[in-house]
């Protein structure tokens, strides 16, 4: 098939930046999102153009790496997936694409696509782990962990941190992003003791970073590629009550 | 050069006390003193990176994604094995050993594997007590499940995302060293030269990939944790941007590379559709568990998978290996669909592919257990194919997926070079000529938690702390090399681009030293690489500059790579006159198809030494002595 996109170009974090017209053609519908991106570069690459930068790396849906926005909508119109894991055979010959980098106030534009994520992992530096040392923890079954416990753990450990809630957020925040790791954490036994701290320095961190609060929109639910569920948020506010109120 | 592996003497199980006993300690007060760097932030890297900085020392961390989360540790999927016996199945640290001793064809080395399976343990209560969410029985108690090549299960897992755990959890204890000051840490940075002085490794030069800056960071010791080198047949499961770069430009620097032909060859992959692929997703190794892998009896039977009955299916592997079924070891697994597909008999476009049916389990368990167990893996095979595997079976195809070989390393995981350290995948030491499902993610924390942390402290309290700096005139050349490596891709303004150059080789590479070797393939492949190399050397493309954000350029210094080192794994392959494991050599097999190892002549670890490009790197051998196990012919049946 045949499709047009309107792609985001921008040299650097001080250029304006704009949208540019390319033809995609003879695009196979088992390709994935980036293959057809691949497809143009090689084609840019061959006239001596400068091929459109994008983050991809695992192109499994496990990394993180590639999110964009696609027609508006961080990490593509298909729900659940990753932009390396959307396919081809969702589009339609004759098709026109926007696609865009992601965009929030925490995530500077570093070239075309590539955005700067790292405000995401300064919120995990500020207290987004439990403070195990190597060395000197008991056996694994000496912590008896409830199965829907570890069950609900794990559901919030899913997140990739690829910040595609971010850019769906009107305020920008990274509510959904920090409310999985606050609840994954307190959820287990292990990483009660440092819980009421926990909660506070990352929600501290998070708006020290340039993010927005939560304004209950419940778009990032809407756009994550591991269906991260907005009760994490209400669990996070929780917690959060519980330590201010200590 | 005498490889000398530096195993501890005495009984197999004490080596390991004998040697953190006879090792030299840094004081607490002293280890600030002494700067660590680590390059690559997988299991092995950021484990090992977390690890030093909590014991106080000041360590430098590199990665060239955007943050150390994403290393490809994190699509690891099924599981991470340890020898704990929580099912009272029968395993103990000495079976986990003689299964990983016997899954690798008898090419490893035998104090490396005791030691790996006696501080396996270790490495789930560490992640447990990271936080780690593995599947708990309703009890509470952790979950266990099998893989290939074990009668026990001893596998732990979280759902099909073990990998991604584990990496959060080491990620996590990483990003608490780095807030405490004690890591620094340079994301999208990539280790582009070691740098040796007076024969020691003293630092690295970098590439800052948004600026395009070259830059040397010196240091007292380096650990390399980056990876393996698959992408050389550039359609693997690696991540996109997996490379040889690291340890290849090592190797240039004079540390030995062992074993390079012994790469996996992983049995369960979505077969390639077509030219576009970029990459080969894997379908965890776990799915045998309860899939059961067949082809049609007959040659040409184009029914559908469902409208063939049970008498004119040929569960293959079943048939083949009753003791192990469908979780027979990767090598043979994969050997054996080949040899189907060869026959004909093959499934799906091109006859490439087996069937993966889970059909008998949805109707044994029903479809929930099924979905509870791996539907995330369901989910993905989906989007890929567009096909629901609940209702038919999956297509499953062999496909590249980890290096057992890597940098030669002794028991410290030190290479030839003193002060350069090897972990995980990097390094050669563990797996032999095959590894055993699960066992990749068990040997990455190991190494970088439990192992390096002694062994590094030994070299350093032998070393002046802060003896070189970046002023030093091996970091100067070693920057102006870089800077000219770099210009010299910009200057060719060929005609063809690096990707088709990468898939060239890839094509070479899978064709002449893939699943089966040939004397004939492996002088071809060393024929057709060098021409190749010299094309890309006079006709590839890289457009941009030097001085920007510039993923061509990336992708031109790799494959620059890939097109040396994809001729040193031929040469070994061809120097090997055996098949053991990953490595089969058509010339060499038994009268019922298995590998045919040749113990007499080929029980050692070929360590290869580089002496210039486009000249024969000198073969030095680490004889392989079995003191515990018997040498015997690998069976799974």
């Amino acid at each position: 098939m045949n499709l047009t996109l309107y792609v985001w170009r921008q040299k650097g974090p001080k250029d304006a930046g704009r949208l540019v017209r390319y033809e995609a053609k003879d695009v196979s519908p088992d390709m994935s999102f980036l293959e057809m991106l691949d497809l143009v570069n090689e084609g840019l690459v061959r006239k001596g153009d400068d091929p459109i930068a994008f983050d991809h790396d695992c192109r499994e849906g496990i990394c993180g790496m590639c999110a964009q926005v696609i027609n508006g909508i961080p990490q593509g119109p298909q729900k659940k997936t990753t932009v390396c894991q959307l396919h081809m055979r969702h589009f339609k010959n004759g098709d026109t694409i926007y696609i865009e980098p992601l965009r929030a106030r925490a995530f500077p534009v570093i070239r075309d696509l590539v955005v700067d994520r790292g405000s995401l992992d300064k919120i995990i530096q500020s207290g987004g782990y439990i403070s195990a040392h190597t060395g000197g923890v008991p056996d694994g079954n000496a912590i008896l962990i409830p199965k829907d416990d570890a069950d609900r753990a794990m559901d919030a450990a899913e997140c990739i941190g690829c910040g595609a809630c971010v850019a769906a957020c009107p305020n920008g925040s990274a509510m959904l992003f920090t409310a999985a790791k606050v609840t994954q954490l307190a959820t287990l036994p292990q990483g009660r003791t440092e819980a009421a701290r926990r909660v506070c320095v990352m929600t501290e961190e998070m708006l020290g970073q340039g993010f927005g609060n939560c304004g209950n929109h419940y778009e990032c639910q809407a756009v994550c590629p591991k269906d991260i569920k907005v009760q994490f948020i209400a669990k996070l506010n929780r917690e959060f009550i519980k330590a201010r109120l200590k | 050069m005498i490889l000398d592996g530096k195993t501890p003497s005495g009984p197999l199980p004490e080596k390991w006390d004998k040697r953190k006993q006879e090792m030299k300690l840094v004081s607490p007060a002293n280890k600030r003193k002494y700067r660590i760097i680590v390059v690559g932030t997988g299991l092995a890297g950021a484990s090992a990176a977390a690890t030093l900085g909590e014991l106080g020392y000041n360590v430098e961390s590199f990665c060239f994604q955007d943050t150390p989360r994403r290393g490809h540790s994190i699509a690891a999927q099924g599981g991470v094995n340890a020898a704990k016996n929580y099912p009272n199945d029968g395993d103990s640290i000495y079976r986990l050993f003689l299964d990983t001793v016997k899954g690798g064809d008898f090419r490893a080395r035998e104090s490396n594997v005791y030691r790996l399976a006696q501080v396996s343990g270790s490495v789930i209560d560490q992640a447990v007590a990271q936080g780690v969410p593995f599947a708990r029985d309703y009890a509470g108690y952790l979950d266990n499940r099998s893989f290939g090549g074990a009668q026990v299960s001893r596998t732990f897992y979280a759902r099909g995302q073990t990998g991604q755990q584990l990496l959060l959890g080491a990620f996590g204890s990483l990003m608490r060293q780095i807030r405490v000051g004690s890591v620094k840490l340079h994301p999208r940075t990539e280790m582009l030269d070691l740098v040796v002085v007076n024969g020691e490794a003293k630092g690295i030069t970098v590439r800052d990939l948004v600026t395009g800056e070259v830059s040397s960071h010196a240091a007292d010791a380096v650990c390399l944790c980056t990876g393996g080198y698959t992408n050389v047949f550039y359609l693997s499961t690696n991540a996109a941007g997996s490379n040889v770069t690291a340890t290849y430009r090592a190797f240039k620097k004079g540390a030995l590379f062992a074993n390079p032909c012994f790469t996996q060859i992983h049995p369960t992959c979505i077969p390639v559709t077509g030219d576009h692929q970029s990459k080969l997703t894997l379908m965890s190794e776990s799915l045998r568990n309860d899939g059961r892998v067949w082809v049609p009896k007959t040659k040409g039977d184009s029914r559908a998978p469902g409208d063939i009955p049970e008498t004119d299916r040929d569960y293959f592997l079943e048939r083949k290996y009753p003791a192990f079924g469908n979780l027979a070891p990767r090598d043979i697994s994969s050997r054996a669909a080949k040899e189907v597909c060869d026959e004909g008999r093959g499934v799906g476009p091109g006859g490439r592919g087996v069937y993966l049916d889970f059909a008998n389990a949805i109707g044994r368990l029903g479809e929930g257990t099924i979905r509870e167990r791996y539907g995330n893996l369901f989910e993905m095979y989906g989007q890929i194919t567009a096909e629901n595997a609940y209702q038919q079976p999956m297509r499953i195809y062999p496909a590249p997926h980890y290096a057992m070989g890597g940098l030669w390393v002794d028991y410290n995981l030190e290479s030839t070079i003193p002060g350069l350290f090897v972990l995980g995948e990097a390094n050669f030491s563990d797996h032999g000529a095959n590894r055993l499902g699960a066992s990749a993610l068990m040997q990455g924390l190991a190494d970088g938690y439990f192992i390096i942390s002694y062994t590094i402290a030994n070299y350093l309290a032998r070393a002046t702390p802060g003896a070189v700096t970046t002023n030093h005139a091996e970091f100067l050349k070693s920057r102006e090399d870089v800077a000219c490596f770099t210009s010299k891709l910009l200057a060719i303004n060929g005609k063809r681009t690096v990707n088709e150059f990468h898939r060239e080789l890839g094509r070479l590479m899978w064709e002449n030293v893939g699943m089966a070797r040939s004397e004939a393939s492996l002088k071809s492949a060393l024929s057709l690489i060098p021409r190749l190399r010299a094309e890309f050397w006079e006709n590839v493309k890289v457009t941009g500059t030097g001085t920007e954000l510039n993923q061509e350029l990336e992708k031109a210094g790799r494959v620059a790579d890939f097109l040396e080192f994809g001729e040193l794994m031929a040469l070994d392959a061809l120097h090997r006159n055996e098949s053991c494991g990953g490595h089969f050599r058509v010339e060499y097999e038994m009268p019922d198809g298995e590998a045919k190892r040749d113990d007499e002549n080929y029980c050692y670890v070929a360590a290869w030494e580089f002496k210039g490009v486009d000249k024969a790197p000198e073969l030095h051998k680490e004889p392989l002595t079995f003191e515990n196990v018997k040498l015997a012919v690998r069976s799974y049946k």
